[in-house]
């Protein structure tokens, strides 16, 4: 690969990068927290840097300096290709139904302090609020009041769709799943990968994840509606 | 102590100039060929990869995993390139013992100041190297810079806010490991096992320029290496159920093992792996402090990486025995600290 084809490259990459994260549509959040939004593009617009001033010193100084060096790169550089078109091209969705039956659910901390829930009939709180506040809470917190979570359905234990949520830490690699089990009026005839909104209230059931033991919530379902997935569909 | 290490010429076949001279068809015409076809079968590729949920899992990690670490990469290619570039030489003679076997622990402990995960740590090494620093301290450097620094012992404490102890455990084992490995390398570490790429020229030519060089063929090499292993660590992601670890969780010293292969084949940036080792309740916490040990130090996407900065010949005997280093260290820091 000469230094052509790879500043090519590199303005691809810087490219595909900034696309991601600048985009109205904020693809980025498909893959990593919001929080890496500057790191990405400071990374990308060095990359478009680096393949302008590659370019540069190329025209001016001309190709003549290569015959005798011989400068090939590795061609292992060609491999630099397959996120650029798994950014451009491709744009995989986030996380679904798929990785989250794959994975057990996720182990919670207790975090010993549970001020009251939000204003509002119901309260909106995150799926991770809800599951800490059942598991630890044993839903103290939440008495007497409805709350109104959304998710993704996939597939639970015994076959039965759990409401579910992917957690991030960095990047969607370190992905767990919160699942939450539903009872009561629950969504019906909804393929999995549907984001639906639930209203409902506290139930003191809970069940053990068989593929890791973990421990799955539930919640007692009053209504619910299918919704377009959010802007960023990780907690 | 002098430094003989050897640049190796990538495609020796190809130095012949005729044969340049006469290809007509170069790779900048390959890849306008390939981008055409792609463009007009994206829509074809994007349906047919939608149609097979492991295989779009496997997509969407691998590209998740490039996109956090392109940051790091491009800022530690950046950084090792002002090392090569705008450092001069003596300040390395200058910052470091003369003594080989003290320069590794210095050097070691000097990795606090690079917030970073491993990815950049790589480029950075090999440029210290170049620049006449002893492979010993600057492979303690790469081994430690990863695992100990701010960032990573911060979010260690947050995803184990029960056991302050594991930050104490991790900075420790970390270091000691690194500072091990220098100290081997020292004693057993052969000179020409470590082949820097050939690079271009960097001396008689302006400053920008260099730098500008420099960086283009570390992120060209470096980051063509970490494509690799960040298919195979999302291959690992989609291929490995958990439910396979939960049988081992019961045995202490298999499910040490366990993780320890698991943060070689899952290769999670360092500053995220101490949120997955939380997660991982069912195992002690001995053989979660050696999954947050191996990992910064040896995984798929590092191994990768390392292959190609300093050679295969390097990786392959470098990357198995600081597995077992970090182990054995790892564990018995787990019986003082975490017991």
């Amino acid at each position: 690969m000469n230094r052509l084809a790879q500043s090519v490259i590199l303005l691809l990459l810087g490219g595909a990068v900034l696309r991601a994260a600048l985009g109205g549509d904020a693809i980025y959040l498909r893959y990593v927290k919001e929080s890496l939004q500057p790191f990405l593009i400071g990374a990308g617009v060095l990359l478009c840097l680096a393949a302008v001033m590659t370019i540069f010193y190329e025209l001016r100084h001309g190709q003549h300096e290569d015959d005798h060096h011989g400068h090939h790169e590795p061609r292992v550089g060609w491999m630099l290709l397959a996120p650029v078109l798994g950014l451009l091209m491709v744009a995989p969705p986030a996380l679904g139904a798929f990785a989250a039956g794959q994975s057990g659910s996720a182990r919670l901390q207790d975090t010993y302090r549970y001020p009251p829930l939000p204003q509002g009939d119901p309260a909106q709180i995150s799926v991770l609020d809800y599951s800490t506040r059942a598991i630890y809470d044993k839903g103290e917190s939440m008495k007497g009041r409805t709350v109104k979570l959304s998710g993704f359905l996939s597939q639970g234990p015994g076959g039965r769709q759990v409401l579910t949520r992917i957690m991030l830490s960095c990047c969607a690699a370190d992905g767990v799943p919160l699942k939450i089990g539903m009872e009561g009026n629950v969504p019906d005839g909804v393929r999995d990968d549907q984001w639906v909104e639930v209203v409902g209230r506290y139930s003191a059931t809970t069940e053990k994840d068989p593929i890791n033991d973990g421990d799955i919530p539930h919640i007692e379902v009053v209504e619910w509606r299918p919704i377009d997935p959010p802007r960023n569909q990780y907690e | 102590m002098p430094v003989t290490v050897t640049e190796r010429q990538e495609h020796p076949r190809e130095t012949a100039p005729e044969r340049d001279k006469h290809r007509g068809f170069g790779s900048v015409e390959v890849l306008a060929l390939i981008l055409i076809a792609l463009v007009v079968f994206r829509n074809p590729i994007a349906t047919k990869i939608g149609e097979f949920p492991g295989l779009q899992t496997w997509t969407t990690v691998f590209v998740s995993v490039m996109v956090q670490a392109m940051p790091f990469l491009v800022f530690g290619v950046a950084l090792s390139a002002v090392i090569a570039v705008y450092v001069p030489r003596e300040f390395w003679s200058k910052a470091l013992p003369k003594h080989p076997s003290l320069a590794v622990p210095v050097a070691g402990a000097a990795g606090v100041v690079l917030p970073g995960c491993e990815c950049g740590s790589v480029p950075i090494a090999g440029s210290l190297i170049r620049r006449g620093v002893t492979p010993a301290a600057a492979l303690a450097f790469l081994l430690a810079a990863p695992a100990i620094n701010p960032i990573v012992l911060a979010a260690t404490a947050v995803a184990f806010p029960n056991n302050p102890e594991m930050v104490v455990a991790r900075g420790a084992a970390s270091l000691v490991v690194a500072v091990a490995m220098g100290w081997l390398w020292l004693r057993l570490g052969k000179a020409e096992w470590i082949r820097l790429p050939h690079r271009p020229d960097l001396d008689g030519v302006s400053k920008g320029r260099a730098f500008w060089s420099s960086c283009r063929h570390d992120i060209i090499h470096a980051g063509g290496f970490l494509v690799l292993g960040a298919m195979a660590a999302a291959t690992i992601n989609v291929m490995v159920p958990d439910r396979w670890l939960q049988t081992l969780a019961g045995n202490p010293v298999l499910s040490v093992i366990a993780l320890a292969l698991l943060a070689v084949l899952l290769s999670i940036c360092s500053e995220a792996d101490a949120f997955v080792a939380a997660s991982l309740s069912q195992f002690s916490l001995t053989s979660r402090l050696v999954f947050l040990v191996v990992g910064p130090m040896v995984d798929l996407k590092l191994i990768s990486m390392q292959a190609g900065v300093f050679g295969r010949r390097f990786a392959f005997r470098f990357a198995p025995t600081t597995l077992v280093v970090a182990i054995v260290i790892a564990s018995l820091t787990g019986l003082v600290l975490l017991s």
